[in-house]
């Protein structure tokens, strides 16, 4: 399953990437949330697939039966999902308070405003 | 020690609250503080004297070597006694000189803190340590220095004084790190006794221009003398307090602190033996020519800084016992000095030679204490500072030192007495002249008095009994020395060449001092020489970076967010392609097993991405986001990761909620770019994604490292109890690294929380709200009336 | 924002929040056995909430709450950095777990942990952080 996963990320990346070069704040939007996904799904793949092996120890037992998926990018993944939710909300925000202010959602418009 | 070091930063952090509390009497109550460290540093005089030290260990990061361990020796005695003894004069005189100014609190504040940060350097053992505290003097002296922060002028001096020392910092800290390393230890008392470990290793003398490089830098020598005068913006405490005893000599205390082990090659002699008459000839120079009492006095703090790197130059047993009753005698009656000339200006208005006469009447004390101070700065019995003066030049006649330095050292003798007579006489003789009307001019309170009163005294006794502090000086320069230090302190050494040599240079000073007027207008001549001096060179190269700034970013940074990010995309995929390609080769592993609901889980994840780039609609974009989220949480679900995949589907769910409250409220879709536009684009984008592809391809075949997690999947139920290893890692393992993770979740909330309820006020002087600081200035007048998102606080709970 | 046509989601929010919630507890609670924990189960709290949210606007919810979401944020981070404590005091490195398992009448073991406490710091920042959100932007909807 690894080479398609692998595939498959390579393409959202592509797909995020264009999608934030667009020059619409609203494609931007779009592009950084493809690009949470294609970030958890790379760590997630890397780490090699298990499947039907959740990292969890039956009760009574020590350690788990045979060999589990590994529980580390698991945990990294899962905070990352929840981060990128905190983030998304601050860009989908800023975006819109910038919006508001200078009135166009065209990024080449954005640059001078700062000064 | 530490504990020392710890009372004065917590201090500095209640002077506000007590500042607040006691107004007046807060000065009187911090300088308790300096007080007892100055008894209980006394009180180890009988030890230290006997040859012992003191030393507390502390481990701060052993896995670094990186220790708090402090060192009590004569060196750092004989500097700690002056940061404390001095330091509580500074307090009581702040107190009355800048009663009732209205950032007093901030003053005492950093002060003190800037005292803590003096002694922790003195006391420090570990090489890091003293760096850190070395750093933590030159910001807390900048935002000394800049005290006076709305005046454009002390602004630009503290920061040129910050720029030029924290430049050399750097260098100090590279040398530093050479020294660890040819001595294979950061901690100086393991240092001592491999000189010849240091003087042998290969890189000694870039090692030694680095450290050279930071004491100059902080010491103010040629040619970096030129923050020290600029310094002098700074209100007079600090003056007297960091530019005569204290953080000036800094460097000085690094260089005698390192000679034991780097002193005596020949590189040493030369450079610190010219770079101290160098710094004292220009400092004379200088010095002459000024008018201000505060500059002068400045001058002449670079002149005996220069002095100071010249006895260490010399080296031999006698310099160094000259350098430490220098040293001594110089922080006295130079602290003094500075408190007095700011006397003057607090009550008759003026630091300007020219400007004030005939004073001795109206400020009987002043006048005396300044006279005996001149004295000891012109090197006359019976002060200390004569005796000082005499080891110098004895110490000079009998080392190894050319004949151009001896000429330059005599006619900066000659400036040097001038110059004290200069401030002893020129304000107080001949008739009443003064800015003031003469009923507003008193003698100052008690508390300005108590310091240069004490000090002169001090100057005073010690001349006539320098059997006082003998034992100091002689265990201060054995420190220095790294041997035992024999010789004795006396006023009368009989009648030599010394004596001779300093009776020249009184009379010829005498003679400068009656025609000062006519010698700078001669030295007037010279004006253009000073223009090009080390300080023009300095803003060349301030200018220079400037424009260097102004050419980058005009080149690298346009403002067009797209730029930057096709620009750091691309370096990005060449980059890591490249270290990819040439490491790991390709790996092109195509064995797939698969079935067939995996297959159609990919290709809907995939459709999904695609129809999220090409649809033309907002609420297209938003449905095929969704389809992409649940997507990535059933592959969670496919592959053992149930949290993740219950996480997934949270997260997308409240994402739903949150696309549905603000995207919609933003325009929708445009298509504003053309094809050829849109082509390159896609090109970086598949650039960029096919490199993660291959990026994927090679780490499932390559294993570099055994995973840490086969830990992990052991310990969870043995260590941490817990059956569900991923939980574990998160609240057990690597609870630390989830801790900063809920710290940026509610950084994120804040942030947002901020952006929407605050905006800022149209009415005048209400810009206070979090929202002017991410505002651009120039549109917030028409922001108001049609922000739809913004709301102000007051109508949070409208129904 | 009582928006006529709504009669299911009212009587489906008033029922479904209460054991939104219990269920979240009891999430955070096994979590450190079974799929769940903090995040988890402070996600599914906000859920909840913002069921709740949307269904009755932002002044109930705030009333529903009684504490400000902000506070929880606060509260939340307070928490986790105290369990990060009684390691310290026993002398071994900040954050290292103490356990004090104990037996509830019931025989059920309790493992009461400077983890769970942890855990309970993750659960509430969440919460807080998710609700702060999305009250706040309810809140600018309904001026």
């Amino acid at each position: 399953m690894e080479p398609i996963m692998a595939l498959i990320v390579g393409c959202l990346y592509a797909a995020a990437i264009y999608m934030m070069l667009r020059r619409s704040i609203v494609k931007l939007v779009i592009g950084l949330m493809l690009l949470s996904n294609a970030a958890n799904l790379l760590i997630f793949t890397s780490a090699g697939m298990q499947r039907g092996a959740p990292p969890l120890i039956p009760e009574g037992a020590l350690r788990p039966e045979g060999i589990v998926a590994d529980p580390l990018p698991q945990a990294l993944i899962l905070t990352a999902i929840v981060i990128a939710f905190g983030v998304l909300a601050f860009a989908v925000v800023l975006i819109h308070r910038a919006y508001n202010i200078i009135h166009t959602d065209n990024l080449d418009q954005m640059k001078d405003t700062d000064t | 020690m530490q504990l020392a070091v710890l009372a004065i930063y917590l201090l500095a952090a209640l002077a506000p609250w007590l500042c607040s509390k006691h107004r007046e009497q807060t000065s009187r109550i911090l300088a308790l503080l300096p007080a007892g460290l100055t008894l209980w540093f006394a009180s180890h005089l009988p030890e230290i004297i006997a040859g012992g030290k003191v030393i507390q260990p502390y481990a701060w990061i052993p896995g670094l070597d990186i220790s708090l361990t402090f060192v009590l020796d004569g060196l750092s005695l004989l500097f700690a006694l002056l940061i404390c003894g001095i330091g509580t004069f500074i307090l009581l005189y702040a107190g009355s000189y800048l009663k009732g100014h209205h950032h007093l609190q901030r003053f005492y504040v950093v002060l003190l803190a800037f005292m803590g940060s003096m002694l922790g350097l003195v006391l420090s053992d570990n090489l890091i340590t003293l760096f850190v505290f070395w750093e933590l003097t030159s910001i807390t002296s900048y935002l000394l220095i800049g005290f006076n922060h709305q005046d454009d002028k002390t602004r630009k001096a503290a920061l040129q004084g910050l720029i030029v020392t924290v430049a050399g910092g750097l260098a100090l800290l590279a040398g530093l790190i050479l020294v660890a390393i040819a001595a294979g230890s950061y901690s100086i008392q393991e240092i001592l006794g491999q000189a010849d470990v240091l003087r042998d290793y290969p890189f000694y003398n870039a090692m030694l221009i680095c450290l050279l490089l930071g004491a100059f830098t902080k010491s103010a020598q040629f040619p970096f003398h030129f923050w020290l005068p600029n310094a002098m913006a700074a209100p007079t405490p600090v003056s007297a307090y960091l530019h005569s005893a204290t953080m000036v000599k800094a460097g000085i205390y690094l260089l005698a602190r390192l000679s034991p082990e780097l002193s005596g090659t020949e590189l040493w002699i030369l450079l610190l033996t010219s770079a101290g008459t160098l710094t004292l000839f220009t400092g004379a120079l200088l010095a002459i020519r000024s008018t201000d009492m505060k500059k002068m006095l400045a001058y002449s703090t670079v002149m005996a800084l220069g002095t100071l790197t010249l006895l260490l130059g010399l080296s031999t047993e006698l310099a160094l016992l000259a350098f430490s009753a220098y040293l001594l005698s110089h922080s006295l009656y130079k602290g003094a000095l500075f408190m007095l000339a700011g006397i003057l200006d607090h009550e008759a208005g003026s630091r300007d030679l020219r400007e004030l006469a005939g004073l001795r009447r109206l400020l009987p004390v002043t006048a005396l204490c300044t006279a005996l101070a001149a004295l000891s700065l012109a090197g006359l019995p019976p002060l200390l500072g004569f005796i000082g003066k005499e080891l110098f030049l004895d110490a000079l006649l009998q080392g190894p030192a050319a004949a151009w330095m001896l000429a330059l050292v005599m006619l900066s003798a000659i400036s040097g007495v001038g110059i004290a007579l200069l401030i002893a006489l020129r304000p107080f003789t001949g008739e009443l002249r003064a800015p003031k009307p003469v009923e507003a001019i008193h003698e100052a309170p008690k508390d300005m008095l108590a310091g240069p009163v004490v000090l002169v005294a001090a100057s005073l006794l010690l001349g006539l009994a320098p059997g006082l502090v003998e034992g100091l000086v002689l265990a201060s320069s054995s420190a220095v020395l790294g041997a035992e230090q024999t010789g004795y302190l006396s006023l009368w050494h009989g009648f030599n060449l010394p004596l001779l040599l300093s009776f020249v240079s009184l009379v010829l000073g005498l003679v400068l001092f009656r025609f000062w007027g006519r010698v700078r207008y001669h030295l007037s001549k010279l004006n253009p020489l000073f223009a090009r001096g080390p300080e023009a060179g300095y803003f060349a190269l301030m200018q220079g970076l400037v424009d260097l700034a102004s050419w980058q970013t005009a080149f690298l940074q346009n403002g067009s967010m797209r730029n930057y990010l096709r620009v750091l995309l691309l370096s990005f995929a060449g980059l890591t392609a490249y270290t990819l390609l040439s490491r790991y080769q390709l790996h092109w592993n195509w064995e797939v097993s698969l079935y067939l609901h995996e297959l159609i889980l990919a290709l809907i994840l995939l459709s999904a991405a695609v129809a999220a780039c090409i649809t033309a609609s907002r609420l297209g974009a938003v449905a095929a986001m969704g389809a992409v989220g649940y997507s990535v949480a059933l592959v969670f679900v496919l592959f053992s990761a149930p949290d993740l995949a219950i996480t997934q589907i949270l997260v997308e769910t409240l994402t739903v909620l949150l696309l549905v409250l603000v995207l919609f409220r933003l325009p929708s879709f445009t298509r504003l770019s053309t094809p050829a536009e849109r082509g390159r684009d896609a090109l970086v984008a598949i650039l960029c994604g096919g490199l993660m592809t291959l990026l994927i391809m090679i780490t499932i075949d390559v294993q570099l490292f055994p995973p840490i997690s086969d830990y992990m999947i052991e310990q969870s139920q043995p260590l941490a109890y817990g059956r569900n290893i991923v939980n574990v890692i998160l609240v057990d393992f690597r609870a630390l690294d989830t801790l900063g993770e809920i710290f940026v979740l509610a950084l994120a909330a804040l942030g947002v929380y901020a952006m929407i309820k605050f905006r800022p006020e149209t009415a005048p002087g209400a810009n206070h709200s979090a929202g002017t600081l991410i505002l651009p200035p120039k549109v917030r007048k028409s922001e108001t009336s049609d922000a739809t998102l913004s709301d102000s606080p007051s109508q949070e709970k409208s129904p | 924002m009582m928006k006529p046509g709504t009669l299911i989601l009212h009587v489906a929010a008033r029922f479904l929040v209460p054991l939104q919630m219990l269920f979240s507890i009891f999430l955070l609670l096994r979590g450190h056995d079974e799929p769940g924990g903090g995040f988890i189960a402070g996600l599914v709290a906000s859920g909840a909430l913002a069921l709740y949210l949307f269904t009755f606007g932002a002044m109930m919810t705030r009333d529903l709450m009684r504490v400000d979401p902000r506070n929880l944020i606060g509260l939340g981070l307070v928490i986790a950095m105290l369990s990060t404590l009684p390691g310290w005091a026993q002398n071994e490195p900040f954050l290292t777990a103490q356990w004090w398992p104990m037996t509830l009448p019931g025989g059920t073991e309790l493992k009461l942990s400077t983890p769970l406490i942890f855990d309970i710091g993750v659960y509430l920042t969440v919460l807080g952080t998710v609700m702060t959100m999305l009250v706040a932007l309810t809140e600018t909807e309904e001026r």
